[in-house]
């Protein structure tokens, strides 16, 4: 038995402050962070509260706690003031975002995997052009973009917001996943390649099911920025039939001449229900990382 | 017929690099070839070359009386094992093990007799319905093997299969895989393979003949004691062997009988040696197994003088480290005709039985002690 070492009151009490010193800094630590988070946050419930108000209550108070409840706002706000419901703007924004998912999807990992496993001609420099587009502001393509749509008379359709990125034309994308699958060894590919697949084979059975959470992430973040894309569709779409939800929102408060504020906020946090769904359901593939059992064992 | 050849197979990279200098390499029919070699040495390449992995910048292979060079892996008749098992981590061990079978659309309950008969011959019955992230290293390997047997292909092509298991599983596996192929030759149904690893106890244990490779030459092709017993150059003979052989730089005379001079030290060269020498007198590099040496006292005839400076007690046996000049010898000798007094420092006379003694080219590295 050996005697336990003497600690003396002097290094008992320094533990103790310095406990006390941790415990401090860590209360003061997050209540900053909740502070700041709320500031964040707050505009986005006092909108979801808001829109529970009357239009006459919403100037009134600062607080987002509505005082007398009402489903009035998105009543009204569903009806809009066009002949159509905003089902038909839900129905056209999904009409634009699932196709250009699709095609961004397929166009995307095919032109990756061109990028990421085979050497051609050239590949350096037009590498290196796919990546140029990407510090490209957007605004500048506008114009030619607008000019050669309206020449081949696509105008007031949704072939505009489809076929730049069916056509890989997200270079964002396209680099995302070449960095994907950079990340994934080779040898299932070449283990596929000696089992006798072709390339489209390797591509389609191997490659695409490896992908999987890159693709999934890829198809989120164009869910989410064709859904709130402003600019696309008010230079492509003029009549009001074709509008998604983004075109929709700002009609209702072009035409009316009171702007009713809680049909407006109503349907904003209609419009918001779609990503955040999409976003909750799709999270874990985020976070799983398929390849990883192939590998080690 | 499966026999595979490879006529002045060479490899250059684009930058210039030539990693495979022409190499000539017969393996027979049912054959199990093991390419062994330092890293770096070009053994996967000239696997890969094989394999239809990386093309081939000169020369040919034949598998049987085909010319495979341009032909895509899938059609070569090859089966591949791969190092890190490459298993397709989306598809449970059935599907895996029948991907190549379904992409040959052969039917259905063809496929699933292989399986059966396959998952039968590797204990993997039990396994079928897992994803491979659920299988253990040695369970993802016999899987892996599954995968190239399943396709009953002309040649097995086997990349460092077992460098990723911990010992005891690689030598349960390496048992396993030797007597597989033992199994299939008697059945009638002999494989070709060809197998690629570092590991010197897997060549020599596993192999019928061995190719050495080294900076993309083939050192010595040959089965593994005589690999051993007669290394064609200094490289094979320091390779081959544990602990490795010692080499040293001495000088040959030819004072009436052969002698060597070490550090100074002049001894004849044993009878053995001199009867199989075929070198002409001059700088050589002399090559003594670590087990042909005996501890004799200081001073003893025919024996180096040197002073121990380390000794590693082994159980049934001890290594002995003895310096010669500038040269470090390693001993191994028997525990019971060791004397356990001796220590650090002391000094000792280091005898070659002349067993195993080799005398290589200096600058070739030739061995120059084969003579009949």
């Amino acid at each position: 038995m050996t005697a336990m070492p003497q600690i003396s009151a002097d290094t008992l009490a320094n533990m103790e402050k310095q406990r006390r010193r941790a415990r401090i800094s860590s209360t003061f630590r997050y209540s900053l962070l909740i502070i700041v988070g709320l500031i964040m946050v707050y505009p986005l419930v006092w909108m979801f509260g808001a829109s529970f108000k009357t239009n006459a209550e919403i100037f009134s108070s600062p607080s987002f706690w509505p005082k007398e409840p009402t489903v009035q706002g998105y009543i009204d706000g569903w009806k809009t003031s066009t002949p159509y419901t905003f089902a038909k703007f839900f129905m056209n924004s999904m009409m634009i975002i699932i196709p250009k998912m699709i095609g961004t999807a397929i166009s995307c990992t095919l032109v990756a995997y061109g990028f990421a496993r085979f050497d051609f001609p050239f590949k350096k420099i037009i590498f290196s052009t796919v990546i140029a587009t990407l510090l490209l502001p957007n605004v500048v393509t506008r114009i030619p973009q607008y000019l050669l749509f309206r020449d081949i008379g696509w105008l007031d359709s949704f072939l505009p917001l489809w076929v730049p990125s069916a056509l890989a034309g997200d270079a964002f994308f396209v680099f995302m996943l070449i960095q994907f699958l950079r990340a994934i060894p080779r040898d299932m590919e070449e283990a596929a390649r000696v089992d006798g697949a072709n390339t489209l084979q390797t591509l389609i059975y191997i490659v695409v099911p490896m992908l999987t959470p890159a693709l999934i992430s890829v198809c989120l973040f164009q869910f989410m920025w064709t859904m709130n894309d402003f600019l696309g569709p008010l230079i492509y779409l003029s009549s009001v039939e074709n509008y998604p939800i983004s075109l929709a929102l700002k009609l209702s408060i072009d035409t009316t001449e009171a702007f009713a504020w809680n049909q407006i906020l109503a349907m904003s946090c209609l419009a918001l229900a779609p990503s955040l769904i999409v976003f909750f359901m799709a999270q874990k593939y985020f976070i799983e990382g398929i390849s990883t059992g192939g590998v080690k064992g | 017929m499966a026999e595979l050849q490879l006529k002045s197979v060479e490899k250059m990279y684009g930058n210039g690099f030539k990693a495979v200098h022409g190499i000539d390499l017969d393996v027979k029919d049912g054959e199990f070839m093991v390419l062994v070699g330092p890293s770096g040495c070009a053994k996967s390449t000239t696997l890969r070359m094989i394999a239809g992995l990386e093309t081939i910048s000169g020369g040919e292979i034949r598998i049987g009386d085909r010319i495979i060079n341009d032909l895509t892996p899938g059609k070569r008749g090859i089966a591949m094992v791969f190092q890190n098992y490459a298993l397709y981590p989306h598809m449970k061990v059935r599907k895996n093990l029948s991907f190549g079978l379904k992409l040959k659309r052969k039917p259905k309950d063809e496929i699933e007799a292989s399986t059966g008969e396959v998952s039968g011959i590797l204990e993997i019955d039990e396994l079928l319905d897992r994803l491979p992230k659920q299988l253990s290293g040695g369970q993802a390997q016999r899987v892996a093997v599954g995968r190239a047997l399943i396709k009953s292909p002309e040649v097995f092509l086997f990349d460092e299969p077992l460098s990723n298991l911990d010992a005891k599983l690689r030598a349960s596996m390496r048992v396993r895989i030797t007597d597989l192929h033992k199994r299939l030759r008697d059945e009638g149904r002999p494989a070709t393979v060809i197998y690629v690893t570092h590991d010197q106890v897997e060549a020599m244990t596993m192999g019928d003949r061995i190719c050495v490779m080294k900076d993309g030459h083939i050192m010595q092709v040959a089965d593994p004691v005589t690999l051993y017993e007669k290394p064609a150059n200094a490289f094979v003979a320091g390779f081959i062997g544990m602990p490795e052989m010692n080499l040293a730089d001495a000088e040959l005379t030819m004072d009436g009988t052969p002698k060597l001079t070490l550090a100074g030290q002049t001894i004849s060269a044993p009878a053995d040696l001199s009867a199989r020498l075929n070198a002409a007198p001059g700088p050589v590099t002399l090559g003594i197994r670590p087990q042909h040496m005996t501890i004799e006292t200081d001073g003893a005839a025919d024996a180096f003088s040197g002073v121990i400076h380390n000794i590693e007690f082994m159980g049934h046996e001890v290594n002995v480290h003895v310096t010669i000049g500038d040269a470090a010898f390693i001993a191994v000798v028997p525990t019971e005709k060791f004397d356990l007094k001796l220590q650090r420092g002391d000094r000792v006379g280091l005898r070659p039985t002349g067993v195993q003694m080799h005398i290589f080219d200096r600058a070739s590295g030739e061995n120059v002690s084969l003579a009949e």
